[in-house]
């Protein structure tokens, strides 16, 4: 069976990005895969939820690509969660309808793995970090996806960077594919 | 009349008029007082300057006709047709019953039938033009009082002609030719039918031309761009229809009124009424002059207390009908006490209707002139009782009683001046945001092409201050001036800050050095109306140039403030230098020169330190 997956983009200066852009490079031109470039589409924020809502109607895996701002995600990613998920829509009594779809989170962070454990230098996990995605997703009856995070982009040169870009693609296909959800690449 | 006596007679009245109004609006009795008094002063009771003559007096009552033009023009047809319950019932009980009730009193004290009738029905007609004056100067004429009074004002404008038909069976004696008599026109030498036919006639005429005739002739003098034309085809339009209404035998003043309603939805319902007002209130005030030059002070000195009486127990009666009619109607007491005081004096027309009667021999000359003084004194004391009913109400409130609220009449809240291709983006985003707005705009050929789709559009230059009142700008909150002429725009917004404080102006800027000038001018917001397309056409560009939107959006927001902090910082050089050079074009380059030496110091870099890891990148290497 296969699933179209819908990447939400989100990098304000993607040019500046090196394992971001080897990362979407990655899973462009894929049968089935929508890349969505959220800061391309909307330069001005002004999402169009209908448009969004239908392109998610479309598509049976979310993922939210970006990098990991001050432990979240960038503005505009954001601004298209309170928008486009709106209550009676994607949650609430009524709201159903990205019931069942699949969600991933792709992060990338600038410290090594080391760094985001209890006893490191940012105390959590990246997993923790990404709770409030997790109970996003949960609200709005969407499975959870174990997310797919790259490390240490920092110090990060050419070959991790294909290294990273690989486990994404392989990553991406296995949820088109439908492969068993709840793998793992990281 | 010869050319001086043309002067001296013009000049004796508008100085009477300049004299005397604002002395009695200072002391807060309202003009139609003032120009009654200064009537009676320079009339032949008292200095004898001017015989107000029947001429002057045929001239005046031209002043009606426009007012009641006016007052169509304020009504469309459909709140015309609700009002119609009002007409007829409130109009017609408060004219059958105060000629009842007035000649039953004349009978009482001894005047035979016919005269009494004729009596009564004299009396009820009030003064359209002192009720709505003075209901107008207190803001009163969409209030429930103004709008009642309105309606019987309306109902006795229809009953005169019934009245002059029925007036000949009340004489005692021989029935005098009526054909001969002032003003009955055609009407009175045909049968009933074919009376009927010419008053529906006419009044098609009216309705059918207003609409399909009267409207392309505004548009096409419009199009001339000639001020003048287009005034002298308003004034044509309302002689005409008089003339017209004359000639059949109906009240000008109605077919004055029914021309009004059927231009009442046009796009030059504002322009047409700037025209026609200051025409309106001279002669109205003439009007008045005249009918205060109209009262014999010696027939007054001879039989003070008959003339007393007469006028008092008129007034009062009058009083008596329109009260209970008003409270029926639903009407607040104190609105309802304002109704009746407002209708109480008699009108105009009776002195027509004196006259007529005066033809028919229903009554004796003295008589007549004993009533003609008791009219003339009427119209004086409704000033009065207004002054006195505002003392009441004001010690009322003050002793805690609630005055019920005026209705407040539906105003739009935006104008915009200029409806071209900036005002048209600024309306569509406004009404799409169900906004409403009224729109000015002065170009015809424009105005026809956008009525098609549903836009509430006037014809007019806004740059008039009396064109800004009628469109609501005492009570709009905004004002946006999209008008493409440089100097129009300036003006416009001067005259705005001048006129009304309480609007915020938000002007379209030609160019940097306009957008300086209107800035002194007193404008709240400016926009150049390049500007933003200029930044948009280099965002754009840079995407071509495969930059990523976002990055070229946000390099054209940061130019953009970059833009308006240079606008700021120049702003005094400019000023200090201002007096060195007098070409606009000069200034221009001078300011084009000093924005870019600025940029060349100051644009900023785009920034984005915050999404970029450079310097975090290169501490963790160091560390690791």
């Amino acid at each position: 069976m296969t699933r179209k997956v819908l990447v939400l983009f989100a990098h304000p200066a993607y040019r500046r990005s090196r394992i971001n852009r080897a990362l979407i490079d990655a899973v462009s031109g894929l049968e089935d895969v929508t890349i969505h470039d959220l800061y391309e589409t909307y330069p001005d924020f002004a999402i169009d939820t209908d448009h969004e809502q239908a392109l998610l109607l479309e598509h049976q895996v979310v993922v939210a690509q970006h990098p990991l701002f001050w432990y979240s995600c960038p503005a505009i990613l954001k601004e298209w969660q309170d928008l486009v998920l709106e209550h009676g829509w994607a949650y609430g009594r009524h709201g159903r309808q990205l019931e069942g779809k699949l969600w991933l989170q792709s992060v990338t962070a600038g410290g090594r793995d080391t760094a985001y454990r209890e006893d490191g230098f940012n105390k959590w996990t990246v997993e923790e970090l990404l709770r409030p995605f997790e109970a996003t997703a949960n609200l709005c009856h969407m499975v959870w996806q174990k997310p797919f995070v790259v490390h240490a982009t920092h110090v990060a040169g050419d070959a991790e960077a294909a290294a990273a870009a690989a486990a994404y693609r392989a990553r991406i296909l296995a949820l088109r594919d439908g492969s068993p959800v709840r793998a793992v690449a990281s | 009349m010869a050319a001086d006596g043309f002067l001296i007679e013009s000049s004796t009245y508008l100085a009477a008029a300049v004299v005397s109004v604002p002395i009695a609006k200072r002391l807060g009795l309202g003009s139609v007082l003032g120009y009654l008094v200064a009537g009676l002063i320079i009339g032949p009771s008292v200095l004898g300057l001017v015989n107000a003559g029947a001429d002057v007096m045929h001239v005046a009552e031209f002043g009606v006709v426009m007012m009641l033009f006016l007052v169509g023009l304020e009504l469309q047809p459909d709140r015309l047709w609700a009002m119609r319950n009002a007409v007829v019932g409130l109009g017609g009980s408060q004219v059958v019953l105060t000629a009842a009730v007035v000649a039953l009193a004349g009978y009482a004290i001894g005047l035979s039938f016919g005269p009494a009738v004729a009596i009564g029905l004299i009396a009820a007609m009030s003064s359209t033009a002192i009720v709505l004056q003075a209901l107008a100067e207190k803001g009163l004429l969409k209030s429930p009082p103004g709008e009642t009074s309105f309606a019987v004002l309306l109902f006795q404008d229809i009953a005169v002609i019934p009245i002059l038909a029925l007036m000949p069976l009340l004489a005692a004696n021989a029935p005098v030719d009526a054909g001969s008599t002032h003003d009955a026109g055609l009407l009175a030498d045909l049968p009933g039918w074919a009376s009927t036919l010419l008053v529906f006639g006419a009044i098609g005429a009216i309705a059918v031309g207003g609409r399909y005739v009267v409207r392309p002739v505004f548009r096409a003098m419009a199009m001339t761009r000639l001020r003048e034309i287009f005034t002298a085809t308003a004034l044509l339009l309302v002689a005409a229809t008089a003339l017209l209404m004359q000639t059949v035998g109906l009240s000008p003043a109605l077919g004055a009124f029914l021309a009004g309603v059927v231009l009442a939805d046009s796009e030059f319902r504002h322009e047409i009424e700037t025209d026609i007002e200051p025409f309106k209130g001279l002669l109205l005030g003439l009007f008045f002059i005249s009918v205060g030059a109209g009262i014999d002070l010696n027939l007054m000195m001879a039989k003070p207390l008959l003339l007393a009486g007469i006028v008092f127990g008129i007034v009062a009666l009058k009083i008596a009908v329109v009260f209970p009619l008003a409270r029926a109607a639903r009407l607040a007491r104190p609105d309802a006490w304002l109704t009746a005081i407002a209708l109480s004096q008699i009108g105009e027309f009776a002195f027509v209707l004196l006259s007529f009667a005066g033809q028919n021999r229903i009554l004796d000359d003295a008589t007549r002139s004993l009533l003609t003084g008791a009219v003339a004194l009427s119209m004086l004391t409704t000033p009065l009782l207004f002054i006195a009913f505002e003392r009441i109400m004001a010690n009322r409130t003050e002793t805690g009683e609630e005055r019920a609220a005026d209705e407040i009449p539906e105003r739009n809240k935006v104008i915009i001046a200029g409806f071209g291709r900036v005002g048209q983006i600024v309306g569509r985003l406004l009404l799409g945001r169900g906004i409403s707005v009224t729109v000015l705009e002065h170009d015809a050929e424009q105005l026809e092409a956008l009525r098609k789709y549903g836009f509430t559009l006037y014809y007019g230059d806004a740059r008039r201050h009396d064109l800004l009142i009628s469109a609501g700008a005492d009570e709009a909150s905004l004002l946006v001036v999209a008008t493409d002429d440089k100097e129009a725009t300036t003006e416009i917004v001067e005259m705005a800050r001048r006129n009304f404080p309480n609007l915020t102006v938000v002007a379209r800027a030609y160019d940097r050095s306009h957008a300086y000038e209107l800035e002194k001018a007193g404008a709240d917001r400016i926009i150049r109306e390049t500007f933003a397309g200029g930044v948009e056409m280099a965002t754009e560009s840079l995407k071509a140039m495969g930059i990523p939107a976002f990055e070229a959006e946000r390099s054209g927001r940061i130019f953009r403030r970059h833009d308006m902090e240079s606008f700021n910082a120049l702003r005094e050089i400019r000023n200090k230098n201002v007096g060195d050079y007098s070409f606009a074009f000069r200034k221009r380059r001078e300011d084009l020169a000093r924005v870019l030496s600025r940029d060349l110091q100051t644009v900023p870099d785009l920034d984005e330190s915050g999404w970029d890891s450079d310097s975090l990148r290169d501490e963790v290497r160091g560390a690791g």
